[in-house]
């Protein structure tokens, strides 16, 4: 036994060190949230779950133009168009098959009106598989649902598109 | 193009020798470099407004439009060494950049909600030749959307000034009702009147549109050209066999759309094969159904086949067969394998009664001069047809050499009409033929004078009581001013009907002591009348009606026994067309339903019986096909060589006839089940009987 060892033995040398270290994690600012009452923060850019937004005087932003659809990796998009009564081009059906998407964001990059977007909410879990199959009327309500913070994310985005 | 002198002319270095009528266009292509272009069509007059074909010839000052010059006028250098032209200089580059630039100025980005979006001519090349951005910050100029009709939508303010639409319209369709007002900025495409095109191959513009100004007002927002699959096939709607490509999303054909073929439809399509595709949508036929207590009832395939074997037990001199107008060769086959296997000798292919006939060989029912040849024809008859309406394609090839001056004196028997152009009315009776068949009247002379001769006989001419005699007459008119020579046929017979050449083909026709068409629909007649796609006729109701076909028409409404058949975009086939040329027609789609297709239910039905066709499938059925009628042996879109034609074979001789010499078709939308369940096909025709327009789709 060499007189370094010693030493550190009768000064408690390691015990103080490892006490220091979890006196400073017992006084730390604690990670873990008290979720769901608490949250994490998220960047605007999250990718959860879509929505179809609306222009302000509640006319849909959606025109049908099927880029969303074509550039969907997973194919989870389908549309089908036809003019509406008042000749404008409008979806009849858009719906989106969450089982398949890998939230990839594409789809939102590819829309030119802002249309299909996805929003910050990511608590949608379902009990059953054939809630994840997202028609026009529900992702539309998404939409009216979560407009606010669609918005703001787009607009604390936007500087860097 | 042999005759023509060659000139050498260097393209980007590369020297080649082109005909000397070529334009730079022409020249550079030919040489294999790519020219950006959107007024320029090679089957149109040349405009030279777009500027975007513009390349730099040695020599000159400035940049020229390559599509309006030609290579004869083109300077030699100062050594007698050929002109030079550059297709990839800077300067190219930035004059094609900068058109592209004003050409965007005042085109709306509406990318996203164009129906062009995708098979967009501007959008290409502006990928390819524009710049990144525009500099323009003004308002753009917005034009008034124009109603064009039925079949064509418009966006106006996406249109830059082609003129395509216009020159078509003049001079292809010869309905001058297109045009251009005002100028610059404030040039407008319209129609004057705001009034429908009154031409049949009016949704061919569509096509001509290299932007989105002209779509398609049935296929309005309904699918990307990326998603549609698409498949060769051949149009059944007139006897032309326009070749197409049917394009189709999931189960449902979306469009049509003309392929190219120099020898039939170059590459117009009429308006009635295009945009009859929403009829297959509609009143389909999906499974079997029997008469019970005057009511139509489905029942299963099994049954449906076991009454079908039932009724086919009886005496066979009381059973008949009529073929309607869609039907493939398969299906006329089988069918008539089934008549020889039952000794059926009631059968025929012409539901319209006309009197065509094998008696004089294979050339005597064909559109012998070939629907190319009418470019070298210098004169023409034409015979109890209005080719506008019978084959709009076709009426507008005799345009074409019409306007290139190659035919010079035109005159017609029948119905008189506007054919887009000028010919001589010679009257509807039958004595003018006869006039004619003993050399007499001014155009007799014309006609016997002539190099080339065509008669085309319609089946205006042929459908009467004495048909027969009637073409007997036309026979001596063709034989007195030498129409049939070595190097040169101008018996024409302009069919009605897809199914037609291919069922004479077969020799789908009563034997010597079977009925017609005329005595099987008289009452009493029959105890058993298998109506295979024949929808245009009456059937008498004493006979037990078994109806094999897509569409619930007017065939299947008096039917007994309803079968039901895939329609032509969800079968492969064999079609021939008037000139006798076999094509091969591919499966677009699924058959709707339970539906089974023709020779299928044929040899099922034969099975039931005991007595088998020779075939288990369409491969082994098409090899009979070709062993027995050896024309069908031909390559896909060849016309095999016929017998040398005698007129003095065709048609009977008789009495001298007099009789009025009509018109087949009263409704051109309206001829066949698949275009009577269109919706678009009843928009054109009221549009044309002068009904209101519906309401105009505003953006």
């Amino acid at each position: 036994m060499s007189l370094k060892q010693a030493l550190k033995g009768a000064t408690l040398f390691d015990f103080m060190g490892a006490f220091v270290l979890g006196m400073k994690v017992y006084f730390r600012r604690k990670p873990t949230v008290n979720y769901p009452f608490e949250k994490g923060p998220l960047s605007p850019r999250f990718r959860g779950e879509h929505a179809l937004r609306r222009y302000p005087n509640g006319e849909e932003r959606c025109i049908a133009c099927k880029l969303c659809e074509a550039i969907c990796p997973a194919q989870a998009i389908t549309i089908e168009a036809e003019p509406r009564d008042d000749g404008s081009r409008r979806t009849t059906r858009y719906d989106i098959d969450m089982t398949k998407c890998i939230y990839c964001g594409l789809c939102q990059e590819a829309c030119p009106v802002d249309a299909i977007v996805e929003g910050p909410n990511f608590e949608y879990a379902t009990e059953t598989r054939e809630e994840l199959f997202y028609d026009k009327e529900h992702l539309l309500s998404n939409g009216d649902r979560w407009e606010r913070e669609i918005a703001k994310n787009l607009e604390l985005d936007g500087k860097y598109r | 193009m042999a005759d023509v002198a060659t000139i050498k002319i260097i393209v980007d270095g590369q020297e080649i020798a082109v005909p000397g009528e070529y334009t730079l266009l022409q020249a550079c292509e030919a040489a294999g470099a790519q020219i950006p272009r959107f007024c320029y069509h090679e089957r149109l007059s040349v405009a030279g407004n777009c500027r975007m074909c513009l390349v730099e010839v040695k020599g000159a000052p400035k940049a020229v439009a390559s599509c309006s010059q030609q290579v004869k006028d083109q300077r030699p250098g100062p050594n007698g060494e050929p002109a030079e032209v550059i297709t990839n200089s800077e300067k190219v580059k930035a004059s094609r950049k900068g058109v592209m630039e004003f050409l965007l100025i005042n085109h709306p980005l509406d990318c996203p909600i164009c129906d062009q979006g995708g098979e967009c001519d501007l959008q290409d090349q502006s990928l390819v030749y524009g710049g990144e951005h525009s500099r323009f910050g003004e308002g753009k100029r917005a034009v008034e959307v124009k109603y064009m009709g039925p079949l064509i939508k418009t966006a106006m303010t996406r249109c830059i000034q082609c003129t395509r639409c216009v020159r078509f319209a003049t001079e292809v369709a010869g309905v001058p009702e297109l045009g251009a007002i005002g100028r610059g900025e404030d040039m407008e495409i319209t129609t004057y009147l705001e009034a429908a095109l009154t031409s049949e191959l009016s949704g061919n513009v569509v096509d001509l549109c290299p932007v989105g100004a002209l779509t398609s007002r049935p296929y309005a927002f309904n699918a990307r050209p990326w998603e549609l699959k698409k498949t060769e096939s051949i149009d059944v709607m007139d006897a032309l066999g326009s070749n197409i490509r049917v394009d189709a999303r999931g189960t449902e054909v979306l469009r049509v759309e003309p392929r190219v073929n120099d020898d039939v439809n170059e590459e117009w399509l009429s308006d009635k094969g295009r945009h009859a595709c929403d009829g297959l949508r509609r009143q389909r036929l999906d499974k079997p159904y029997l008469r019970k207590n005057g009511k139509l009832e489905a029942i299963t395939w099994p049954e449906a086949l076991a009454v079908f074997a039932d009724k086919l037990r009886g005496d066979p001199s009381k059973i008949g067969l009529i073929t309607g107008d869609l039907n493939d060769a398969e299906s006329q086959k089988a069918a008539f394998d089934l008549c020889e296997v039952l000794k059926i000798e009631n059968r025929d292919c012409r539901q319209d009664g006309a009197a065509i006939s094998t008696d004089a060989g294979r050339a005597g029912y064909l559109f012998n001069s070939t629907i190319s040849g009418i470019e070298m024809a210098d004169a023409l008859l034409i015979i109890g047809s209005n080719p506008r309406l019978e084959a709009p394609v076709l009426n507008a090839r005799i345009r074409k050499s019409y306007l290139a001056g190659a035919l010079k004196s035109i005159a017609l028997v029948g119905e008189s009409a506007d054919l887009t152009y000028p010919y001589e009315y010679l009257g509807e009776q039958t004595k003018i033929l006869e006039e004619l068949s003993k050399g007499k009247t001014d155009f007799f002379k014309k006609f016997a004078e002539a190099k080339y001769p065509m008669i085309i006989v319609g089946m205006g001419a042929l459908i009467g009581d004495v048909g027969s005699k009637i073409l007997k007459l036309i026979g001596e008119i063709g034989l007195r001013a030498k129409i049939v020579r070595d190097d040169w046929n101008g018996w024409n017979i302009l069919h009605s009907a897809a199914s037609r050449v291919a069922g004479l083909d077969i020799g789908l026709i009563p034997t010597k002591n079977g009925l017609n068409t005329k005595q099987m629909l008289a009452p009493e007649a029959l105890d058993v009348l298998i109506l295979l796609g024949a929808d245009e006729i009456a059937a008498p109701s004493t006979a037990f009606k078994i109806y094999i076909g897509s569409h619930g028409d007017r065939g299947a409404h008096d039917a007994d026994l309803i079968l039901p058949s895939p329609a032509y975009t969800e079968k492969n086939g064999i079609y021939v067309n008037l000139e006798g040329r076999v094509q091969y027609a591919y499966a677009a789609v699924e058959a709707k339903g339970e539906a089974k297709e023709e020779w299928a239910i044929f040899r099922a039905v034969s099975q039931e019986l005991g007595k088998p066709l020779p075939y288990d499938n369409l491969q082994e059925l098409r090899e009979k096909l070709k062993a027995d009628s050896p024309s069908f042996a031909a390559t896909a879109g060849e016309i095999a060589p016929s017998a040398a034609l005698d007129l003095r074979h065709i048609g009977e001789t008789g009495a001298a006839v007099n009789a009025t010499i009509g018109g087949v078709i009263i409704d051109y939308y309206l001829t066949n089940p698949i275009a009577r369940a269109s919706e678009t096909m009843a928009k054109c025709s009221a549009s044309r009987l002068g009904v209101v327009p519906e309401n105009m789709a505003a953006e």
